[in-house]
């Protein structure tokens, strides 16, 4: 268990994380959301023992752990680069953490065999990292992170250099990976679909505080917030004339139906498939919905809204 | 393109040539040429075999290479620390840092040597069970005090633009911070500390003032060895058989300098700086760089107001009289060396600009060719080329002996190398999309010439002609074979009479003529670094 308990970190007259509590608990994924410059990427670094904490605590397992070097913290790191030993080729470089715990010889070189089977690059030991490609590296570097067995794994938007095929497969695969290690990680994103995808918790955070923490399904269906609910990918928020506040009106919430109460003209009609992507205009505004079935630009539609995919939100 | 044009053009840039060409072939070419004759022409290898078997020759090889290594490896790790420091600091810290420690880097060798001699005694090493004077040591501590800025300098740059995220990626797999230093950090620093190592040995084994002051009268090194030959015993055909032997050295060392060089990767865009050192660790730092680098300076200062028990300008004074030992007053060798430096510096601006946009635009062998054969004069020893100009240049109608302007020229064979070599870097930096901007905008290619590459080029040109007046007021080598008449006593060559006869009154005028070349020199750095600003050069 890792407890951040009111921390503060600032750089000169910014302050980039601002009283944050964060609690990760063993073999738990939290996934931090926000928008590039929010102090996520410090928060992880003070995590790391990277950057010293200004105020607050940090505690590993209940003892304090503020003052611990990163090489005292057990734990892992990945970059948005692979940030790979250029000296040193694959398997050394996978190696470098296993000789830092003391592993005999002939157990690293079993363990790397094994990471690198792990990430499906099996007999790339004697490889020079400048020979890999973008998608290699970035493997090799979670290989890295994971050959000491680290309790924790943080990840810096260990996806954000990779193309979008490589991406999605590798978001596919990461919690699997983690699971079945049972190793806790806190992974920093700004793209919600990524989050959702990894996330056993996600904490949402903007200009260096935390607004929400909560599993994903809970805060995709209740964001509470406008900004909460914009990050998370909500585009639907509309005001409630019953309540006199606002609400958001998830993409799925909308079918088609003669009975319809609420009347709009199509927009626009993407085909995706197994749906549609509409945007209708009506009285509320213009509003965004993934609908199972086909309609055309500048038709009238009756919408019928689930209530139960909608949720009231405060401004904050 | 426009063909006919680029045709045009690389024409003109070969009819350029051949002004450096014709400049470098007279005054270094066709000398170290005559050296060569002498010492290899008519009678082989014979000349080569007599000095070789000399005792005291042997002795004087064997002595230049282990003292150049030993040199080599003390600077770099004597360094290292400073380099750290500027490689993690602020900017604006890092070029202050760089300019001040560049100062020792072009003061004139025989007034380091001069200052070092002088601490020795200040500090009563000269004997004892603590002896420096007339030992090795005193040697490479002054060569140290020199390439410490070699060092510093290009080390800390390189060392600036590595991304730190390696050296966290260490941390938190597991290794503190020595152990991530050994093993991710120095192995980065290899090629860049194999390239400024190359470049101290060089300098540490051409060193000429400083073995001839430090060492004492029985430490021979080669450059020693060829003028005790030429000037001592007026043996011209064993100095020219040892310039042999030291010019395939140089050669050598100067092909694999400029092979490291080649082979240093360019750092690429970093996405994590490294942390400025802690407060403490850095002032350690400034302090033990004060007093490698100050205190020898500091004393000569001191020691140029002290007379007697007092202070005062007494020594200052006493400049404007001439002694027995100068041909001349000392203030007119001042005037002599400040004159020559101009004119020095002014040649080496004319034939270096020229020389390098040869190499920067003319075709790719004639680019090679000058690249590495302007290199040769920088790392040729001074005592070589002054030497083979006595030698060569001594019948009409090229008898430069009567005239004063072989002084100057010879300080502008070893300016137009640094001239080239901060010149060339910034005309290659020149971005091309810079040059379309402009000429989409509507420039004509000769207007894009005077806007865009102009005024970047002219920076280049200004450090590099700062240092070559910096190397020209320091000169020491080459000038100590030019004929000795009033006209051509240079103040390295003062001061260093001055240095070598015994008693305090010339020891004290010694020193004022110290600081005043010293002032002369930080006068030039520091117009080298505001110029410079945040770019990076070779030195």
């Amino acid at each position: 268990m890792w407890t951040l308990d009111h921390g503060r970190v600032t750089f000169g007259e910014t302050v980039a994380v601002d009283d944050v509590s964060l609690k990760i608990a063993e073999g738990e994924i939290v996934v931090i959301l926000g928008p590039s410059g929010c102090g996520k990427s410090t928060l992880l670094r003070t995590v790391a023992g990277l950057q010293p904490l200004e105020a607050g605590r940090f505690l590993i397992g209940g003892e304090d752990a503020a003052r611990r070097l990163p090489h005292e913290r057990d734990i892992g790191l990945m970059f948005q680069d692979p940030t790979l030993f250029p000296h040193r080729n694959v398997g050394q470089n996978i190696e470098f953490g296993l000789r830092m715990t003391g592993m005999a010889g002939p157990d690293r070189a079993q363990r790397i065999a094994e990471m690198l089977e792990l990430i499906g690059l099996s007999g790339y030991e004697r490889r020079d990292v400048a020979t890999l490609s973008g998608g290699e590296a970035q493997r090799v570097a979670l290989a890295r992170a994971l050959a000491p067995r680290p309790c924790l794994l943080l990840l810096d938007e260990p996806f954000g250099a990779l193309d979008r095929a490589l991406r999605d497969r590798l978001v596919e695969e990461l919690p699997d990976l983690l699971r079945s290690t049972g190793t806790a990680a806190v992974h920093v994103t700004h793209d919600h679909d990524e989050a959702f995808a990894i996330a056993d918790r996600i904490a949402v955070m903007t200009a260096g505080r935390i607004l929400r923490t909560d599993v994903p399904d809970r805060l995709y269906a209740d964001p509470q917030t406008e900004t909460v609910a914009r990050f998370l990918g909500h585009t639907n928020i509309v005001d409630d004339p019953t309540t006199g506040g606002r609400r958001v009106i998830r993409r799925d919430a909308a079918t088609v139906t003669p009975t319809g109460e609420l009347t709009g003209t199509v927009e626009r009609s993407r085909f995706r498939g197994d749906h549609h992507d509409v945007t209708v205009t009506t009285k509320l505004g213009s509003l965004d919905f993934r609908l199972s079935d086909a309609a055309t630009v500048r038709q009238t539609i009756q919408l019928r809204i689930d209530p139960a995919r909608t949720a009231s939100i405060v401004d904050d | 393109m426009d063909r006919p044009l680029g045709r045009n053009r690389s024409r003109l840039i070969a009819a350029a040539a051949v002004v450096p060409a014709a400049f470098l072939g007279v005054f270094f070419v066709y000398p170290v040429a005559s050296v060569l004759w002498r010492g290899l022409g008519g009678e082989g290898l014979e000349p080569i075999r007599h000095v070789l078997d000399q005792g005291r020759t042997r002795d004087a090889i064997w002595f230049t290479a282990w003292q150049a290594v030993a040199s080599t490896a003390l600077t770099l790790v004597i360094a290292l620390p400073g380099a750290a420091v500027v490689a993690r600091s602020t900017p604006r810290a890092r070029r202050r840092i760089r300019s001040v420690v560049t100062v020792p880097f072009v003061l004139p060798t025989v007034l380091v040597a001069g200052a070092f001699a002088e601490l020795f005694t200040t500090f009563g090493l000269d004997d004892g069970s603590f002896r420096l004077r007339h030992t090795v040591w005193a040697i490479l501590l002054a060569h140290v005090f020199f390439n410490y800025a070699v060092v510093v300098r290009s080390v800390g740059s390189f060392w600036a633009g590595l991304d730190h995220r390696l050296e966290e990626q260490a941390r938190v797999l597991g290794a503190g911070r020595i152990r991530t230093f050994w093993e991710i950090t120095l192995p980065r620093l290899r090629p860049v500390l194999a390239a400024a190592g190359s470049i101290v040995f060089l300098f540490s084994f051409t060193s000429f003032g400083v073995v001839l002051v430090l060492g004492g009268p029985r430490r021979a090194t080669v450059e020693t060895e060829i003028y005790r030959y030429a000037v001592t015993r007026i043996d011209f055909t064993s100095a020219a058989a040892v310039a042999v032997l030291q010019l395939l050295a140089v050669l050598a060392l100067v092909t694999l300098a400029t092979r490291l060089e080649r082979s240093r990767p360019a750092t690429t865009a970093i996405a994590r700086p490294a942390p400025p050192l802690r407060r403490s660790t850095r002032f350690a730092n400034y302090g033990s760089m004060l007093v490698l680098l100050g205190l020898p300076i500091a004393v000569v200062i001191e020691r140029s107001f002290a007379v007697g028990g007092r202070y005062g300008l007494d020594h200052y004074r006493a400049l404007n009289t001439r002694v027995p030992q100068l041909p001349a007053a000392a203030t007119t060798a001042l005037r002599n060396s400040i004159l020559y430096a101009f004119v020095a510096m002014a040649l080496a601006v004319l034939i270096g600009s020229i020389a390098s946009l040869v190499v920067v635009h003319g075709r790719r062998w004639l680019s090679r060719v000058f690249d590495l054969g302007l290199t040769i004069p920088l790392g040729t020893s001074a005592v070589t080329i002054g030497f083979g100009m006595i030698i060569a240049l001594d019948e009409p109608p090229l008898d430069f002996r009567t005239s004063w302007w072989i002084v100057p020229i010879a300080h502008s064979l070893v300016g137009v190398p640094f001239v080239v070599r901060t010149m060339v870097p910034v005309l290659r930096r020149i971005d091309p999309r810079l040059r379309e901007a402009a000429s989409v905008l509507g420039a004509s290619p000769r207007r894009v010439r005077r806007e865009v590459d102009l005024p970047i080029a002219s920076r280049g040109m200004v450090v590099g002609a700062a240092f070559a007046f910096a190397v020209s007021i320091g000169e020491f080598g080459a000038t100590s074979f030019l004929p000795r008449r009033p006209d051509t006593l240079t103040a390295p060559q003062a001061l260093f009479r001055l240095l070598s006869t015994p008693g305090e009154l010339l020891r004290g005028q010694a020193m004022a003529l110290a600081v005043a070349l010293m002032a002369l020199v930080a006068v030039a750095v520091f117009a080298i670094e505001s110029v410079r600003g945040t770019s990076e050069g070779s030195f």
